[in-house]
């Protein structure tokens, strides 16, 4: 047999239908659906009166747009327009018997944190869900990737969709990291590298001693940001740190069925000799812990750096750049680290687990966030929420200022109403900074959840490494 | 689905990179559980000050542009989220072909699934084209996806690749779910297979 890439044996494990032009039916594993990108597909099926095909294997909770705060469960707490998409969802769910998760249910929380954490998601999978961070869910190498509403009806009648296959890119982070450099630093600093168009028609799979190293928290944080990086999805051969974080959660196989699921995982990574149409390395001691200064994920740069100017760039970079600057109200050659801000939010699919939660914890320990400042922290699932209780860490956050919230994705894209006003400046843990994403002219600076703990004690872009 | 054969009309020039789908339609808009309707608020937020009020220098605020069916764009068009309300809102302006050097992968999908052509082209030629689309109205191109062209107001012509499975599901306004279904016993296999190999799936 010809070597493959862990990619190509997903791939060649899911084709329910080859035509000869290479179209494919893919078959999908998993199928994550939230309130937002959904009720029109529903409708659709209403409308065709047609079934959902596999809903054993369609899992729906509301998360974008559900408020952060107590009593949520009253819908007379929501706002008018969330209330009627996660009534929609409810009665979706209901409806064509999928399983659900409403906000009511300690197991809400971020899609992408929920499906990991219940064991929806296992190696070897192909997972869809109408978000374009599903990607997150390759940390498991399972191959992940979101979807829009029309191809979530597709799956939702024929668990199927017509699919060509991408390109193979291999990214390397050779080596150790640098302390107080983290799994967002890395993600940051490839997107920085390639650009967010470099992953274009590829699937990614990221390798090297640097991404073994990271905790499945932490493979789902490089995962997630892959669709910054434009690929379709990000991949990570599973491992057993992934088989250990997979065992025994409550729709992981058991007992034989488990031995015989291990038995396939083990064979989930790329041949020596498999065919890689494009490689990226990076070592791992060259990356710094970063922020991003503009309004395009790609904008990355170590927190020692300076604002850049429009000058630096090329092409239509150069006008994107500067367009950036302005909306930033930022000078070039400013030092990063004299950036004043407003606002903190550590939370979002990117970084709302547990051990972001402790490592922002770990920073502002005895610690309080400079006077005037507004901090919060959404965690990512009920379930995250329980035991950063349990283990202190809510404490911490509430000591040093934070708001402690209820899980959702909340100011990540700001749907609800937890979002900047205009010209305020965050420091954010999410994953995009685009114009307007966490508010109306809102300026995001995207960083690590130690790297948002530490700006929230200054006031400032902070170099963590000052506060470890 | 609509169909999209040939289409002659005015083209809007936006050289910005990385237009995303936050600015095409920001996320205040997808609070609908409906797919209609989403062109009155595209490009908000460079479109309307907060007032409501246009402003005026944007490009589909200008006479010469406010029924452009063709938008010319910088690279990487459509990055960010999965959100289907981005060619919700683009096709319900008008607009039926986009044409940049690339787009973002979901973005590029969800077109198709929605009667919009996504063209692909060299900087070179979106460069050409850019220019003419900045002549403003009385400048009209042609797209023709049968023929895979594009033609400038003078008559300069550039071919574009398209998959051809996309191609003919355009040109015939093909609705994907029923063209999957005709090949439901592939699927009825396929599963009743994967449920032996992988039992706890």
């Amino acid at each position: 047999m010809s070597p493959k890439t862990l990619y190509d044996k997903i791939w060649d494990a899911h084709v329910a239908h080859e035509a000869e032009d290479g179209t494919c039916l893919l078959y999908i594993d998993r199928h994550l659906v939230h309130e937002v990108t959904s009720p029109q597909a529903f409708e659709g099926l209403r409308m065709a009166n047609r079934p959902v095909r596999a809903p054993d294997k369609t899992i729906a909770v509301p998360d974008h747009n559900v408020p952060t705060t107590p009593g949520r469960e009253d819908p007379k707490n929501m706002t008018e327009d969330s209330a009627i998409q996660v009534a929609a969802l409810d009665k979706n769910a209901k409806d064509f018997g999928i399983h659900y998760y409403p906000v009511s249910d300690v197991r809400q929380g971020i899609v992408h944190i929920v499906g990991p954490e219940q064991g929806w998601t296992l190696p070897g999978m192909t997972v869809v869900c109408g978000d374009s961070h599903t990607a997150t869910h390759g940390a498991f190498g399972a191959l992940a990737h979101g979807i829009g509403t029309s191809e979530v009806e597709h799956v939702l009648a024929t668990q199927t969709l017509i699919q060509k296959k991408s390109k193979n890119m291999k990214v390397e982070i050779t080596g150790k990291l640098r302390p107080g450099v983290t799994a967002k630093d890395i993600t940051l600093s490839v997107i920085g590298k390639t650009g967010t168009a470099g992953g274009t028609g590829y699937v990614i799979e990221y390798c090297g001693e640097a991404i073994r190293d990271l905790s499945m928290e932490g493979r789902m944080t490089v995962c997630n940001m892959a669709i910054e990086g434009g690929a379709r999805a990000g991949l990570i051969a599973p491992d057993e740190k992934t088989f250990e974080y997979v065992k025994g959660r409550p729709h992981a196989p058991k007992g034989a069925q488990f031995e015989a699921a291990l038995e396939w995982w083990k064979t989930l990574y790329s041949d020596d000799d498999a065919h890689w149409d494009e490689v990226v390395t990076i070592k791992g001691e060259d990356i710094a812990p970063v922020v991003t200064w503009g309004t395009s994920p790609e904008d990355v740069l170590p927190i020692t750096a300076n604002v850049p100017s429009a000058d630096d760039f090329e092409g239509g970079k150069v006008g994107a750049a500067q367009r950036s600057l302005d909306y930033m109200g930022l000078t070039p050659g400013t030092p990063l680290s004299d950036i004043e801000i407003d606002t903190v939010f550590i939370g979002s699919c990117t970084n709302g687990r547990i051990e972001d939660l402790r490592a922002a914890a770990e920073i502002l320990k005895g610690k309080k966030i400079k006077d005037g400042l507004r901090a919060m922290v959404v965690p990512g699932s009920g379930l995250v929420r329980l035991q950063a209780e349990e283990e202190g860490l809510a404490d911490i956050f509430k000591d040093a200022g934070f708001e402690w919230r209820l899980a959702g994705c909340s100011m990540c894209l700001a749907m609800n109403p937890d979002q900047l006003a205009e010209g305020e400046r965050c420091v954010s843990t999410s994953n995009r900074n685009f114009e307007g994403r966490q508010g109306y002219k809102g300026r995001t600076h995207l960083v690590s959840p130690g790297m948002a703990a530490a700006a929230a004690i200054t006031g400032k872009l902070t170099d963590v490494r000052e506060m470890m | 689905m609509e169909k999209f054969e040939t289409l002659t009309g005015i083209a809007a020039p936006m050289p910005l990179v990385n237009i995303d789908t936050d600015m095409i339609i920001p996320k205040q808009f997808l609070k609908t559980i409906k797919r209609s309707g989403l062109g009155a608020n595209l490009f908000d937020e460079m479109r309307f000050d907060r007032q409501g009020n246009e402003i005026a220098d944007f490009v589909l605020n200008q006479d010469a542009y406010r029924s452009a069916e063709i938008l010319v764009a910088g690279d990487n068009f459509g990055c960010g989220s999965s959100r289907e309300h981005a060619p919700w809102a683009i096709k319900d302006f008008g607009i039926r072909c986009v044409i940049s050097t690339s787009f973002a992968d979901i973005f590029y999908n969800n077109c198709f699934k929605n009667g919009i052509l996504p063209i692909a082209l060299p900087q070179e030629a979106v460069d050409v084209l850019m220019k003419d689309a900045e002549k403003g109205a009385n400048a009209r191109m042609t797209v023709d996806l049968e023929n895979q062209t594009v033609t400038t107001s003078d008559g300069e012509t550039f071919n574009f690749e398209v998959d051809a499975f996309k191609k003919h599901c355009l040109l015939e306004g093909l609705d994907d779910i029923g063209l999957t279904m005709e090949k439901v016993s592939s699927i009825d296999t396929f599963e009743a297979q994967a449920a032996q190999a992988r039992p706890w799936v």
